[in-house]
């Protein structure tokens, strides 16, 4: 949407933008919204006895049998569990029903860069009131600052996805490279790699919204800031710049595969070798093991590359679930949302189906990070990928409006991969529609 | 020929008791207005509400007259959108319509082996869902995996790739036709089953041959299910939308969010919650579409009366 | 039949014509065309998914497990498949039996009697349709949710009863296929007309109703988009959605393509309707020349 405000409109925007977020807050703290903020730890065992029945939203592949668990736990609740679709295809769902006021479920996953979208909008319940904001100490301060957003808390990890490296070690092997340990080595070896085998590159990369930004993120790039309603977009700064300008190599030089991302062609490559390698979340190996069975034994995980040599590392992907507002019961929901992500037995479940925890205690249980992975060749991956959720840089934001930032991403700066371009024009392409879209919608942006 | 176009139906002359049957007509009609009134003119109506409105997630909701019809007007990428199905609206739906009026006539003709077996064949497609047949089209696609990887390599060179912008609406709309081709076959083979056989007779009495037969005879008849294939056609054009959406994925630059109004409308409400804008996008496609498809339908019957 | 059967009418020309091998040959191009993509699909729906990865495209792999897709694809997640097929039949048996009913009875209204505002009726509905359908979804969405119909069957019913195009063909098919003497002759016996409608016009509207009812069961069959807004809950996807969803599974953080389910669930989808076709279309074929009905 191209419609520039004038200046007094926007000044009158925000105030009116202001005035009603103090009023909303007025109203919340007097707990007009009909559920009831105030409450401790002792509500929640209440709700857990008194029974009731409640709907989770959720795609992970270990729902099912956490909820299985939890029923059997706890036989007076009824969970119905519901896979409503992926990611922003849950949240469209999510958005409707918040928005005709009904059909939401109690308790719902949502991924770390969509939190703040729905926290800012004010559809999910502040945890604090349950007292749940002790278990601050059993999660990793990266996937906690995701979830507490202001002073509040809106939601429970459930897991991380640190960036690492994953490569295949038979192809680097057969021409010859070193695993590499910076961003420069890592463009030499795509050069090496395409060189001698051009059907082969050194990853594949068609423009993706959480890859650039948690990349961004890497490189000490803070493109948002967000403050209540204010917002400042800035893709010119130090660390954006560093990675575009090193991505850029890659793009403009034509290194990377032009499979997309997730499609039926990109699983093949895989296994084929001609994608060799990907810098992405913790959460990869499960997804490895269970969708490309052939390259068995080639991959390995090493630290992702840096600019400097000193090791960091940002998240990409990864969530947790919140209570949304809208829950008839949300004691009840809070509770269920509390043994899902707290409690043992449901942890170990969801260790068990491959995903990458957030709690400090599975990340440092000597079992998991010592755990020898048959499909990686025998190595201890999670030695390398503990380690990269320890080197994660804090201090990242995410837009209230990330969802929809995403989503325009290919029409901004997939044109830069379109057309092998200057991403940076791409950013600033991106950085003026999110702008447009932050005044149109009424906050204030700088 | 008794296809009649819309404004031209007459009834036979009618003698006494015409005010009777003025009413009672609508106990037909009755049900399915009742019903086209709440599944479509509600919802047009709230749209074009909403489309005076616009709520902010910052802010509530304002009264803001026809700002977003001017902002749909001088929107760049509304009239990019617009341009694609313009395009695709003017090469594909002629080919789709020819190719399925030479099916028809050929089929008709009796002059085919196994006509019976082309009459299913060709209807196959449009039985499979958008989504399976995007699918399967999108797999054959691939240019690294799929069957246009295999005809690239027995070429020699990346000739076809079907999803580069210069191709990707020929490759949209090459699913497109093949879905539809049947359809539109069917329509025409069933007006052209209608031909009384004493035109034939008579014609072959007058020892016309088959290509005038199909001028004089059939191409006349079926102008009614041409005019309103077409119409259909051109509505169906314009509201591109489920090909491009499921095929996204698979060119994701390429295909933007604003590929067509209809998808432009689509990520406007559900990835932006810009809904009182996206109504605005939809008020003015349709104006736009029911303009066009009015236009056609007059031409079409305005041919019939020479 | 109370009415003469209607004459049929042969091929065009009466003798037996000259078989064209050109045009057969030029539409045998056609029909490979037409077959290709189907003919991809049973080949890729007997792969295991590991095979989809590996093989060519157009000809089976080593491994021949179409059956074994078919049964995954009826048991997984506790046999979900079959819930989404049986509400697809829900769906095309009330929405297009609905659809094609009142598309008879208004397109009958629409050629027989001559009553005010009837050239407006189509119009307006042929204004309606022309609005792109994927932007009146949220306005339709929030009207429905208003009245707690979203997530139920009855948001991808109502919609699917209006068939415009199935009404304009029974009005065009009506003043073909039903004169007016008919009528009249009835009125004078002092039959209402309703019941006139449904004992008299209805045998004579056979063939465009059986085709009206093709084109709807297809397309309610096939309905795609309202129902994935409509819908949250898995419980009510029809086949569709739900295809889309298991697509959808192979992309992401959760990834779980299960591409073998798709394919094989898609098969499945596509042999009922052609099943459809097959049936109706004998039944179809036998009166089309309504055109020379006679006294």
């Amino acid at each position: 949407m191209k419609l520039m405000r004038s200046g007094s409109r926007a000044r009158r925007a925000a105030v009116t933008a202001i005035t009603a977020i103090a009023i909303g807050a007025t109203l919340a703290a007097c707990s007009t919204t009909g559920t009831t903020t105030t409450g401790s730890a002792d509500d929640l065992d209440a709700a857990l006895k008194a029974g009731g029945e409640i709907t989770y939203w959720s795609w992970t592949p270990s729902a099912e049998a956490q909820v299985a668990a939890f029923e059997k736990a706890y036989p007076n609740v009824k969970v119905n569990y519901v896979n409503a679709g992926t990611n922003k295809d849950e949240y469209t769902k999510l958005q409707n029903a918040i928005k005709a006021g009904s059909g939401a479920p109690d308790v719902v996953q949502i991924e770390y860069y969509a939190f703040p979208q729905f926290a800012l909008s004010d559809s999910l319940v502040d945890l604090s009131a349950y007292g749940m904001d002790s278990l601050e100490s059993d999660y990793s301060a990266s996937t906690w600052g995701s979830v507490s957003i202001g002073d509040k808390l809106y939601g429970l990890p459930q897991d991380s996805g640190p960036m690492a490296l994953f490569y295949n070690a038979t192809v680097f092997e057969q021409y010859g490279i070193a695993v590499p340990t910076t961003w420069d080595e890592y463009i030499a070896a795509a050069k090496t790699l395409h060189e001698a085998d051009p059907t082969k590159y050194i990853t594949a990369d068609t423009g993706d919204a959480g890859f650039a930004t948690s990349m961004i993120w890497q490189a000490g790039g803070h493109p948002f800031t967000v403050d209540g309603t204010d917002v400042s977009i800035d893709f010119t700064d130090e660390g954006s710049a560093k990675f575009a300008d090193t991505w850029n190599q890659l793009i403009e030089g034509g290194l990377l595969s032009s499979t997309p991302s997730w499609s039926d062609e990109w699983f093949k490559g895989l296994g084929d070798g001609s994608i060799a390698s990907l810098v992405i979340g913790a959460w990869m190996p499960g997804v490895l093991e269970s969708s490309v069975p052939d390259a068995s034994g080639d991959w390995r995980v090493a630290p992702i590359p840096t600019y400097d040599g000193k090791p960091v590392t940002s998240e990409n992907g990864g969530g947790g679930q919140a209570v949304v507002k809208q829950s008839k019961n949300p004691a009840l929901a809070a509770a269920f949302l509390r043994w899902l992500n707290n409690d043992d037995e449901s942890l170990k479940i969801f260790a068990e189906s491959g995903g990458f925890p957030s709690t400090t205690a599975q990340l440092t249980d000597p079992a998991f990070v010592e755990q020898e992975s048959e499909y990686f060749g025998g190595q201890k991956i999670n030695e390398v990928l503990t380690q990269a959720s320890k080197d994660v840089r804090p201090g990242w934001s995410y837009l209230p409006y990330q969802v929809y930032a995403n989503s325009i991403f290919g029409d901004t700066v997939g044109q830069s991969y379109a057309n092998g371009t200057d991403l940076n024009k791409g950013f600033a392409a991106w950085e003026d529609q999110l702008k447009t879209y932050g005044t149109d919608q009424g906050f204030t942006v700088k | 020929m008794t296809t009649p176009s819309i404004a031209e139906a007459q009834l036979p002359p009618s003698s006494a008791r015409k005010d009777r049957r003025d009413w009672r007509g609508w106990i037909f009609v009755g049900p399915f207005l009742v019903v086209f009134a709440f599944a479509f003119l509600a919802p047009v109506a709230y749209a074009l509400y909403l489309s005076v409105f616009r709520t902010r997630l910052v802010g509530g909701t304002s009264f803001v007259g026809l700002d977003n019809y001017i902002g749909v007007l001088s929107d760049g990428q509304f009239w990019e959108g617009f341009l694609h199905v313009a395009l695709f609206l003017v090469v594909q739906v002629p080919i789709m319509l020819i190719l399925a009026l030479i099916a028809a006539l050929a089929i008709d003709s009796a002059r085919l082996y196994a006509s019976g077996f082309f009459r299913i064949v060709l209807f196959l497609p449009y039985a499979v869902p958008a989504v399976v047949a995007v699918l399967m089209w999108g797999f054959m696609y691939g240019d690294n995996f799929g069957l246009v990887s295999n005809l690239n390599d027995l070429i020699g060179a990346k000739v076809i790739t079907p999803f580069a912008r210069d191709w990707i609406l020929a490759s949209i709309g090459n699913i497109v036709t093949w879905q539809f081709v049947g359809y539109n076959m069917l329509i025409f083979y069933s007006a052209l089953r209608t031909i009384p056989g004493e035109l034939y007779e008579a014609a072959e009495l007058d020892g016309a041959g088959s290509f005038r037969v199909i001028r004089s005879i059939k191409l006349p008849a079926l102008r009614g299910a041409i005019v309103i294939a077409t119409i259909f056609s051109i509505i169906g054009s314009f509201q591109l939308f489920n090909e491009p959406n499921i095929l996204k994925p698979l060119a994701p630059n390429v295909i933007t969010t604003f590929f067509t109004p209809n998808m432009y409308a689509y990520n406007l409400s559900f990835a932006g919650q810009q809904y009182n804008y996206s109504a605005a996008v939809a008020i003015v496609m349709g104006v736009i579409t029911a303009v066009i498809a009015y236009v056609v339908q007059l031409r079409g019957s305005r041919k019939e009366e020479l | 039949m109370a009415t003469t059967a209607p004459a049929r009418r042969k091929a065009h020309n009466p003798r037996n014509p000259r078989k064209s091998v050109a045009l057969t040959v030029m539409l045998s191009i056609f029909a490979l065309y037409s077959v290709i993509p189907l003919f991809w699909l049973v080949v890729n729906a007997s792969k295991t998914q590991a095979g989809l990865f590996s093989s060519f495209g157009l000809w089976f792999d080593g491994d021949f497990a179409l059956f074994q897709n078919i049964a995954e694809t009826f048991t997984y997640r506790d046999g979900i498949f079959v819930r989404w097929f049986a509400n697809t039949l829900l769906y095309v048996v009330v929405g297009a039996g609905g659809a094609t009913l009142l598309a008879t009875l208004a397109g009958y209204g629409l050629a027989k009697y001559r009553f005010p505002g009837r050239r407006a009726v189509f119009a307006v509905v042929l204004g309606a349709i022309a609005i792109p359908g994927t932007a009146l979804a949220v306005p339709t969405f929030l009207l429905f949710s208003q009245l707690g119909l979203t997530n139920t069957p009855w948001a991808i019913i109502i919609p699917s009863l209006i068939s415009p195009f199935g009404l304009y063909l029974i009005w065009v098919y009506t003043i073909d296929a039903v004169p007016t003497e008919i009528l009249e002759a009835a009125r004078m016996d002092g039959a209402s007309e309703l019941r006139t409608f449904f004992t008299i016009s209805i045998k004579l509207l056979s063939p465009g109703i059986v085709t009206v009812l093709l084109f709807t069961v297809v397309a309610t069959w096939n309905n795609y988009f309202l129902p994935l807004i409509m819908l949250s809950d898995p419980t009510w996807y029809p086949l569709t959605v739900g295809l889309n969803q298991w697509n959808a599974q192979a992309t992401g953080v959760a990834a779980q393509p299960i591409y073998n389910l798709v394919l094989a669930g898609s098969l499945i989808t596509v042999i009922p309707i052609v099943l459809a076709f097959l049936v109706l279309q004998r039944y179809w074929q036998s009166g089309l020349s309504a055109g020379s009905v006679k006294q």
